[in-house]
C-alpha cells in the first residue's frame, strides 16, 4: 500500500506540519490570516517565474513573496488605504498577473489544479531536501526572535519600552512566512496554505491554556492532519491539499467538543 | 561627574506633534537613580505621552530624549490583551525577560497576588490585573521604573500599600521612578520632584514649591492646594531615633 510517492509525500508533509504549527499560532495571535493569503497568492507569480527561468520553485516563490511583503510595508507607509484593502489589492493583482503570465507561457504545460490545491505526486526528493533544510532553519530563527515577537504580540509598547526591538522581530517574521509558503506550496497548494497555518492552531487554541501548550498542540494537530489527509488522499484518490485541510477541520470540530464540556463544567 | 552617572533619563525640550497637533511640548526633566519624579496634570495634558517619550516608544519627537539604561520596567496606563492568546499570569511575568521561579514568586507576593499565578490573565479583575502588571515591572529589578497610574482600580487599602511598596522599591533597588498619578496626597508624600503638565510644563519643583505655585492653583483649584498645605504642615518635623520630634 505504501508506494514510493506516498512515503515521499508523507515525509514532506510532516516536515511542513512541524513548521506551520508554531507559525500558525502567531498568524492567529497577530491576526495575520489575510496577510498569509496575500503572500500565498503572490506565490503563483513565483511559480511562473521559476518555470520561465527554469529555476527552483521554492527559491523563486520565496523571493517573490518576500518582495510582495516589502511592497506591502511600503504601501502602508505611503498611502492612507486601510491594511485589508492593500492586502486584497496585492493578493488579487498578483494572482491575476500570475495567471496572465501563465496564459503567455503556452510552451509549458501547467497543472493549474496542482498549483492551487497541491499535488503529492509532484513531490520529489529535492523537495524533501528543501523542506527538511528550510523547515528547521525557519524554526531556529523563530526560536531566536520568539521573545521580542511574542512580547510585542501581547503589547507592542511594553516590548518597545523594555528594549526588545519588536520592529526587527516583525520584519524577520514576515520573511519566515514567505519561507514556509515557499516550501509548502507544492504539497498543499497556494489556495490552502493559510488553512494549513490557521486550522491546526485554531484547534490548539480551543484546548490550550498557555502559549507553549498551544504551539505543541498545533504541531501535533498539523502532523495528524497530514497523516490522516494523505491516507484519505491515497485511499479515495482525492487531491492532497484539500484532504489535509479537511482532516485539520475534522480535528478542529473535535476540539469544539472539548470546549463545550469545559463550558458545561464552569456553569 | 558623579551626578551625571546617576541620570537615567533626560528630556530636553522634548515634545510630540501628530497631525499638526501638539500632544505635549517643551518638556525638560531628568530622572535619577533612587529618585521619584511624578507627573501631574489634568486629562489630556500629555502625562502618558511624556512617559512614552521618556521610554523611547515614539521615534519622531521634537527636542531631545535620552535614555541611559536598558533595564526598564513599564506599567502602561492602558493595556489591552488580545484574548486569542492563552496567557497565564506566570507566562505574562516572563514576557520580556526570563526570570527564575523565585523572582517571579517574590514579585507576585510583594504585590499580594501570588495566589493568582496559574490563573488566566483574562479571568482577573481590574485591580488584580493592575497588581500583576506592577509585579511584572518590578520582578526584573529594573534601573528605571515607569508607572502610569499604577494603582488604578485597586481598592483603597491596597492603594496605600502599593504606594508604600513603590517607595520601598525605589529605596531598595535604588532605581529611578517616573510616576504618573492623579492622587495628590500620594504625590506629595512620596515624591522628590513634581512636574505639573498642561500640554507643556506649567511648573515643576519639590512638592512644596509646586503647591505654592499660582499656575498650579489655577489648574487644580484651591482645594488641591489645601491638600498640599496640609502635607506641608505634616512634614515640618522629623522623627529621630529616640522617638523625639525634631523641628526642621
Amino acid at each position: 500500500m505504501l508506494d514510493d510517492f506516498f512515503i515521499r509525500a508523507l515525509i514532506a508533509g510532516l516536515g511542513i506540519a512541524i513548521v506551520t504549527g508554531p507559525l500558525g499560532c502567531f498568524v492567529i495571535w497577530r491576526r495575520l490570516s489575510y496577510f498569509g493569503d496575500t503572500l500565498a497568492h503572490s506565490a503563483l507569480l513565483g511559480v511562473t517565474l521559476a518555470y520561465t527561468l527554469e529555476f527552483n520553485i521554492a527559491i523563486s516563490v520565496f523571493i517573490i513573496s518576500s518582495l510582495i511583503a516589502l511592497i506591502l510595508i511600503d504601501l502602508q507607509k505611503r498611502t492612507n488605504l486601510p491594511g485589508d484593502a492593500l492586502l486584497g489589492l496585492l493578493a488579487h493583482s498578483s494572482l491575476a498577473v500570475g495567471l496572465v503570465v501563465i496564459g503567455f507561457l503556452t510552451f509549458i504545460r501547467f497543472d493549474i489544479m496542482g498549483l492551487l490545491f497541491g499535488d503529492i505526486l509532484a513531490v520529489t526528493t529535492d523537495d524533501i531536501f528543501i523542506i527538511w533544510i528550510g523547515g528547521p532553519l525557519i524554526l531556529i530563527i523563530l526560536k531566536l526572535i520568539w521573545k521580542p515577537l511574542f512580547a510585542s504580540t501581547v503589547n507592542y509598547e511594553l516590548a518597545e519600552a523594555e528594549g526588545l526591538n519588536p520592529d526587527r522581530a516583525k520584519a524577520i517574521f514576515t520573511i519566515l512566512m514567505a519561507g514556509i509558503i515557499a516550501i509548502s506550496i507544492k504539497m498543499v497548494g497556494l489556495l490552502l496554505i493559510t488553512g494549513m497555518l490557521i486550522i491546526p492552531a485554531a484547534m490548539a487554541r480551543n484546548i490550550s491554556s498557555s502559549p507553549q501548550m498551544m504551539v505543541i498542540y498545533s504541531v501535533i494537530g498539523g502532523l495528524l492532519s497530514v497523516i490522516l489527509g494523505l491516507l484519505t488522499s491515497l485511499e479515495f484518490n482525492t487531491a492532497s491539499g484539500p484532504s489535509i485541510i479537511a482532516a485539520a477541520l475534522f480535528l478542529f470540530i473535535l476540539s469544539l467538543l472539548k470546549i463545550k464540556q469545559s463550558i458545561k463544567l464552569k456553569n | 561627574m558623579s551626578s551625571n552617572q546617576n541620570i537615567l533619563v533626560k528630556l530636553k525640550q522634548a515634545g510630540l506633534r501628530i497631525n499638526n497637533k501638539w500632544l505635549v511640548k517643551d518638556v525638560s526633566l531628568q530622572i535619577e537613580k533612587g529618585k521619584i519624579v511624578t507627573l501631574i496634570g489634568p486629562n489630556g495634558s500629555g502625562k502618558s505621552t511624556t512617559a512614552k517619550i521618556a521610554l523611547g516608544i515614539y521615534k519622531k519627537i521634537n527636542g531631545e530624549a535620552n535614555k541611559y539604561t536598558n533595564k526598564v520596567g513599564y506599567v502602561p496606563q492602558k493595556i489591552s490583551i488580545d484574548w486569542t492568546l492563552p496567557l497565564r499570569v506566570s507566562d505574562f511575568m516572563v514576557l520580556t525577560e526570563n526570570l527564575k521561579e523565585e523572582a517571579i514568586n517574590d514579585a507576585l507576593s510583594l504585590t499580594g497576588v501570588l495566589h493568582l499565578k496559574d490563573k488566566n490573565l483574562g479571568d482577573l479583575s481590574g485591580g488584580e490585573f493592575q497588581r500583576v502588571l506592577l509585579a511584572r515591572a518590578i520582578s526584573k529589578k529594573p534601573e528605571l521604573l515607569v508607572l502610569d497610574e499604577p494603582v488604578q482600580g485597586v481598592d483603597f487599602t491596597g492603594e496605600i500599600a502599593l504606594y508604600e511598596l513603590i517607595k520601598k522599591i525605589s529605596d531598595e533597588l535604588n532605581c529611578g521612578i517616573l510616576l504618573i498619578s492623579h492622587d495628590l496626597h500620594t504625590v506629595m508624600s512620596a515624591t522628590d520632584h513634581v512636574v505639573c503638565l498642561n500640554g507643556h510644563v506649567c511648573c515643576s519643583g519639590s512638592p512644596i514649591e509646586v503647591a505654592k505655585n499660582n499656575e498650579y492653583k489655577a489648574l487644580f483649584g484651591e482645594q488641591a492646594s489645601q491638600i498640599l498645605s496640609r502635607y506641608e504642615h505634616r512634614h515640618d518635623h522629623i522623627h529621630t531615633n529616640e522617638g523625639k520630634i525634631k523641628k526642621n
